[in-house]
């Protein structure tokens, strides 16, 4: 017999009688103001966010901000005189100069600050890890109270492969030190629009 | 770092540096404090502990089919998917996949189940070299010590032995100790390791078998990385990895990362589905023991460990003792619990390094009745006969002295005139208890004693009321 087989015999065997899945629709939306509690919450985890507006001070901001001289990848039309646009279709080790990536996030979550961003908004999978810095622009009207309204949103999405991102990415394995930056972004920016 | 040495006497050796062992007690315990803020600031906070413990009993109850299912829906998002009993056989098909395409070289994030198959050594040993991401795991693994916490694999580390470490397989200089230029060089030596590495395996958080998707949290990004720069995409996990629906991530991912430290989501969830065009995915579901622990009504119930470490922070005995007294890959109550049913005489001991306070069922985010366990698994172990022998003496002495009322009168009276008269007798390094504790005054006489000589009238009006 396989261990394929012989693995699943024996959990067949052994498993206890069937218990029920629980209902978890009871789950309440607390309520409140979600823009505000996503800025607090994402700001309260290292964050920055920027009640930007409009894409004209998404570019303002970028170019006070950020090294315009160093490589910027986005996968939106709009910000295209501050950036090339990434494709999925090249090596993932040529975005390895990136300094700065910006993408539209599908949705984010006021309760944890995280952004859900599929493949197909991030241009290239690797582009929201390898980059040092990252920047994803959330309209104001997709912002959701908890994960539970995210995934009702996302449970029926088709997606080869898709991420929250709640943050700079950190560690704090050295004596428990907070460090900003430990293999992906140094720091990420969030871009409120309406 | 093998020995034969047991949880007790581990723990001994870590308790000779007194402020160490304050210290580790105070970063863990500072964990725990983070975790109840966030907790407290949760909403149903105790109804998502019950939603996902009920789940975890679904899967359980069910996991036969929802293995099948996760199975086929793997298949036909174009990842391959294999099968392995043991930690020989599941080294055995990562060096096949990696042999096949003339890989010696591979970059790994955490995975604490690679972590107890010896994966790294096993594969070193045929020329091929793998390197940990996580950054702590990265440290215990140039100091060549495996991780002594699930989520924090470096917490017993004072950051000056990290410098001292770094200066001696990175070139920083000596005497360098800041974690944020530590963090800086690792990140550095990591990149390129990344970006040369055509294989990289991850471990598993939550695989879902409706969507045949599996989700891996970091909070460095060192899975991502990995992941989508490589060739060669590995995940390895235990069959009980498996929810069964994508919403039932909701639940989980709200309770992993405040449960580990407090924060409100991992900063990494990454959701695999399908290869990239160009690249592999290879999954591995890992049974090792699994399927025994099943069939053990008592015990089973530990299958639904999501892996937080909460039940670790909270520890009185892992604060004080760390993790590596534990001799097992995944330390604390939780691998007290775990580890007997994969090897019941290796591990007797865990069981044991508890004081049953409850608190690791307290903060377990899928409730496992964790100190109840260790009580179960304590009987077990006597009753198979793999208790120390010193521990079962004992024992059978209290029986008896318990079991009649006049050797108990007696044998309280010699011991307190004892304590008394001649407490050396008693306090020598003979008597385990009285390491790094100190005597209390033994009262003169007992509660029996007392209570026949003063009757009531010892007693306060107010008590007086209430009789």
């Amino acid at each position: 017999m396989s261990s394929r087989d012989s693995i699943l015999a024996a959990v067949f065997k052994n498993q206890p009688p069937l218990t029920a899945l629980p209902d978890i629709s009871g789950f309440k939306v607390p309520e409140e103001d979600v823009v505000e509690k996503y800025k607090n919450t994402f700001s309260g985890i290292g964050g920055q966010v920027y009640s930007a507006g409009n894409i004209k001070a998404i570019i303002d901001h970028i170019r006070a901000n950020f090294d315009t001289g160093k490589r910027i990848v986005s996968t939106l039309p709009a910000l295209s005189e501050v950036s090339e646009f990434c494709s999925a279709s090249v090596e993932p080790h040529s975005f390895e100069d990136v300094e700065l990536a910006i993408i539209e996030a599908r949705l984010a979550v006021a309760e944890n600050g995280a952004v859900w961003l599929t493949e197909e908004v991030m241009g290239h999978r690797i582009i929201p890890y390898i980059s040092q810095h990252l920047a994803v622009v959330v309209n104001e009207s997709v912002i959701v109270s908890t994960m539970h309204e995210a995934y009702a949103k996302i449970a029926d999405e088709e997606y080869g492969f898709g991420g929250f991102i709640g943050g700079p990415s950190k560690t704090a394995d050295i004596e428990q030190a907070l460090v900003l930056g430990a293999h992906g972004p140094l720091s990420m920016t969030v871009y409120l629009i309406k | 770092m093998k020995s034969n040495l047991d949880h007790a006497a581990l723990a001994e050796q870590f308790n000779k540096d007194e402020d160490r062992v304050d210290w580790h007690d105070g970063a863990l315990w500072w964990i725990r404090q983070k975790r109840d803020r966030s907790a407290n600031q949760t909403p149903q906070w105790e109804e998502l502990r019950e939603a996902a413990s009920a789940i975890k009993s679904n899967v359980i109850s069910n996991l036969h089919d929802y293995l099948l299912q996760f199975e086929a829906n793997l298949k036909k998002n174009g990842v391959k998917v294999y099968w392995a009993a043991d930690a020989e056989e599941h080294n055995q098909i990562i060096y096949n996949i990696l042999s096949d395409k003339n890989i010696n070289q591979m970059v790994k994030s955490k995975s604490m189940l690679t972590e107890e198959c010896h994966l790294n050594e096993y594969l070193a040993d045929r020329g091929i070299d793998v390197i940990n991401s996580d950054l702590g795991e990265y440290i215990q693994q140039i100091d060549n010590e495996p991780p002594s916490h699930i989520v924090l694999p470096c917490i017993h580390k004072k950051k000056e032995e990290i410098g001292e470490l770094f200066h001696e397989h990175l070139g920083t200089e000596k005497g360098l100790s800041d974690p944020t230029l530590l963090t800086r060089v690792a990140r550095q030596h990591l990149r390129n390791v990344f970006m040369t590495r055509r294989a990289a395996l991850t471990g598993v958080n939550f695989a879902v078998a409706e969507t045949g998707e599996y989700v891996v949290c970091t909070n460095e990004g060192n899975a991502d990385m990995g992941a989508h720069l490589c060739d060669v995409q590995i995940a390895s996990m235990g069959l009980e990895k498996i929810i069964p629906e994508r919403k039932h991530l909701g639940v989980f991912l709200r309770l992993l990362a405040r449960s580990a430290i407090g924060q409100p989501i991992t900063i990494y969830s990454s959701h695999f589905r399908k290869p990239r065009p160009g690249q592999e995915m290879h999954l591995i579901l890992v049974d090792k023991g699994r399927s025994d622990l099943l069939a053990r009504p008592d015990f089973r119930e530990s299958l639904k460990c999501i892996k937080c470490g909460g039940c670790m922070n909270t520890c009185p005995v892992y604060r004080k003792s760390g993790g590596l007294s534990y001799h097992n890959t995944i330390s604390g109550p939780i691998g007290a619990i775990l580890a007997p049913n994969l090897d019941m005489k290796k591990h007797a001991d865990l069981p044991f390094a508890s004081t049953l306070c409850g608190s690791c069922s307290n903060v377990c985010p899928v409730k496992i009745p964790i100190h109840d366990q260790l009580y179960k698994w304590r009987q077990v172990i006597v009753k198979e006969g793999y208790s120390a022998s010193r521990k079962t003496l004992s024992m059978k002495a209290m029986a008896l002295t318990l079991s009649s009322p006049e050797i108990y009168k007696t044998a309280g009276k010699t011991g307190r005139w004892i304590l008394n008269h001649a407490p050396f007798a008693i306090n020598n390094k003979f008597n385990p208890w009285y390491k790094q504790r100190d005597m209390p005054d033994s009262p003169k006489q007992s509660f029996s004693e007392w209570y026949s000589k003063n009757g009531t009238k010892g007693l306060s009006n107010n008590d007086k009321k209430h009789n």
